[in-house]
């Protein structure tokens, strides 16, 4: 058979490395491969690759280098931030306010802090496209209120929160904003402007390697580490760093930033494409997420009457590569908490598709999809026992 | 670990392949079936109907429909041939088909691809109650136990 060129439409689950990343990374094996800890000159060359480095994302994200703590993932510092801050706040108060529809790495850290820390934790409800009102979060403040984490694009429907309007509230009522930005690298991520104490991101999203990750923390917020040791990164990341996948990273993030215009344009016409392509050939389609506050690269749609495992698996046999909400892909056999929370039933979850376009993509991928996909669903739903009223969803 | 994507080739064939389905609308509403069994929730992400006719105590012809992963649907699949064949099974035999009768024709499926297959037999339950329903067999009918939900919705 030959080899099929694969279309990759999963850029929010991983990117490739941008060889213009990889090129700067490659030094780092053979060469410059010192501890930048060590008192020699191999170890100062890494030291000093990594703090350019430093300096390099504190510039894009308009902060200074002191307040950039690398670490090995998103959820990690997304770890780092909830606990290190309620570790270090929790003789103030227990409560924490997030939302129904952050990543796991959010939610399951403030799950463990009301299992394990008496922490309190509100989450919010969103609105049918996914976002957190500012007078829903004011409301649920509470005195002993110490910390809010909203999502600044969601992984899933790519539905793009207000941040800076979200952030005035916190600041109104003094209390930490923290905000998982690990999708959001085409998007404005300047931290002043965006008014937050707490920036979660990493690499594995922005065209570097996976396995990397930055948390930006405001010099004035209190915080203490997870993890302890040889004290590096301020104290608050101790663990001997990676050197080549800092400097990769904070290239990446240079480069996404500078294309972000030019690059976010090119994305989302290609997202319309798409979007507008499904449902002018498909009936029965709902497009979940907020038809324009999206991220440029995110299409996530649910086929009514199908599951979405069964049309991954068709997809995938002609080479294209997506991903589902539905139970039988998720690791907990459940569907996915954030379809469900936009108020739609667990069977439009079970039938969503998300479709996330990159850097490489091209209107040639969109037109494969818009040719492979009416036949999928359509032999799926000639399958299918369920009939599903499109007027009935929304009760 | 079981690899979740791992399906094999007798799976896949299934389910790109699928057997004794109905090709258009007219047919499923012109099939004179002697029972009918529905199970599974869409909620719940797994539905399968099937639809049997039987001669002389013998299933001699079955037609499905499954909401469903590719796991569930070459299941039914696979059920509506074993059922079929060799000129179809006897009613009491196929009150007996077990899950991992289904799974093991079909070679393997992950492990947490499991439950999928667990609706087909009861499908087929469903279907042989109705056709003794039907033909005043109530004697023969037997009971499930409740389904146990396999996805935790509450409904
Ligand atoms: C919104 C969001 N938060 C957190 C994470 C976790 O990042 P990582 O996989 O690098 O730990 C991801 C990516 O999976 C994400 O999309």
């Amino acid at each position: 058979m030959l080899a099929m060129k694969e279309v990759y439409l999963d850029n929010a689950a991983a990117t490739f490395v941008d060889p213009r990343v990889k090129a700067v990374m490659d030094r780092f094996w053979l060469k410059d491969y010192g501890n930048p800890g060590s008192f020699h000159s191999m170890g100062l060359r890494a030291l000093r690759a990594m703090n350019s480095a430093r300096s390099a994302v504190a510039n894009v994200l308009n902060c200074s280098s002191d307040e950039v703590v690398f670490t090995g993932c998103g959820t990690e510092s997304v770890n780092l931030a909830i606990k290190g801050v309620f570790a270090a706040n929790k003789s103030k108060g227990r409560h924490i306010i997030t939302t129904r529809v952050e990543h796991p790495a959010v939610l399951e850290a403030c799950r463990y802090l009301e299992k394990y820390e008496s922490a309190k934790v509100t989450y919010l409800p969103v609105n049918k496209f996914g976002q957190v009102s500012a007078s829903n979060l004011e409301n649920a403040i509470r005195p002993d209120t110490i910390l809010i984490s909203v999502m600044y694009a969601n992984n899933e429907i790519g539905t793009i929160n207000h941040i800076s309007e979200l952030s005035k509230v916190a600041k109104k009522h003094n209390i930490l904003f923290h905000t998982d930005a690990c999708q959001a690298g085409l998007l404005d991520i300047d931290v002043k402007k965006l008014g937050v104490d707490l920036f979660s991101m990493n690499g594995s999203k922005v065209y570097a390697p996976k396995g990397v990750g930055l948390l930006f923390i405001r010099k004035s917020v209190s915080i203490v580490p997870l993890i302890h040791g040889g004290g590096q990164e301020f104290g608050l990341r101790s663990g001997t760093e990676n050197v080549a996948f800092i400097v990769g990273f904070s290239k990446a993030l240079q480069l996404m930033q500078s294309e972000r215009k030019k690059e976010s344009a090119r994305v989302s016409r290609l997202r319309d494409k798409l979007v507008n392509g499904i449902l002018n050939l498909i009936p029965k389609v709902i497009l979940n997420g907020h038809p324009k506050e999206r991220l440029a690269g995110n299409v996530n749609v649910s086929f009514l009457d199908i599951e979405g495992e069964a049309l991954l698996l068709y997809l995938n046999e002609k080479g294209i590569c997506a991903s589902s909400g539905s139970a039988c892909t998720s690791k907990r056999l459940a569907p996915s908490h954030v379809i469900t929370a936009l108020g739609l039933p667990y069977e439009v979850a079970h039938g969503s598709i998300r479709f996330t376009l990159g850097r490489r993509t091209t209107s040639a991928d969109v037109d494969r999809v818009l040719k492979v996909l009416p036949g999928a669903v359509e032999a799926l739903r000639r399958l299918s026992p369920v009939h599903i009223k499109e007027e009935d969803l929304y009760g | 670990m079981a690899e979740p994507w791992f399906y094999t080739e007798t799976v896949k064939d299934h389910f790109f392949n699928p057997r004794n389905i109905f090709k258009t609308e007219e047919e499923i509403k012109g099939y004179k079936a002697d029972g009918v069994g529905e199970v599974g929730s869409p909620a719940c992400g797994d539905v399968m109907k099937l639809w049997i006719k039987v001669k002389d105590d013998r299933i001699v012809d079955c037609k499905w429909q499954t909401f469903g992963c590719a796991s569930a649907i070459a299941s039914t699949s696979m059920l509506s041939v074993i059922v079929t064949e060799h000129n179809g099974m006897l009613l009491d035999k196929a009150l007996d088909i077990k899950p991992q009768d289904i799974v093991s024709r079909l070679g393997e499926l992950p492990l947490r691809k499991f439950h999928c297959s667990v609706l087909g037999h009861r499908a087929l339950r469903a279907a042989i109650n109705d056709y003794f329903k039907k033909t005043k067999q109530e004697k023969r009918m037997v009971k499930d136990e409740p389904m146990q939900a396999t996805c935790g919705v509450k409904q």
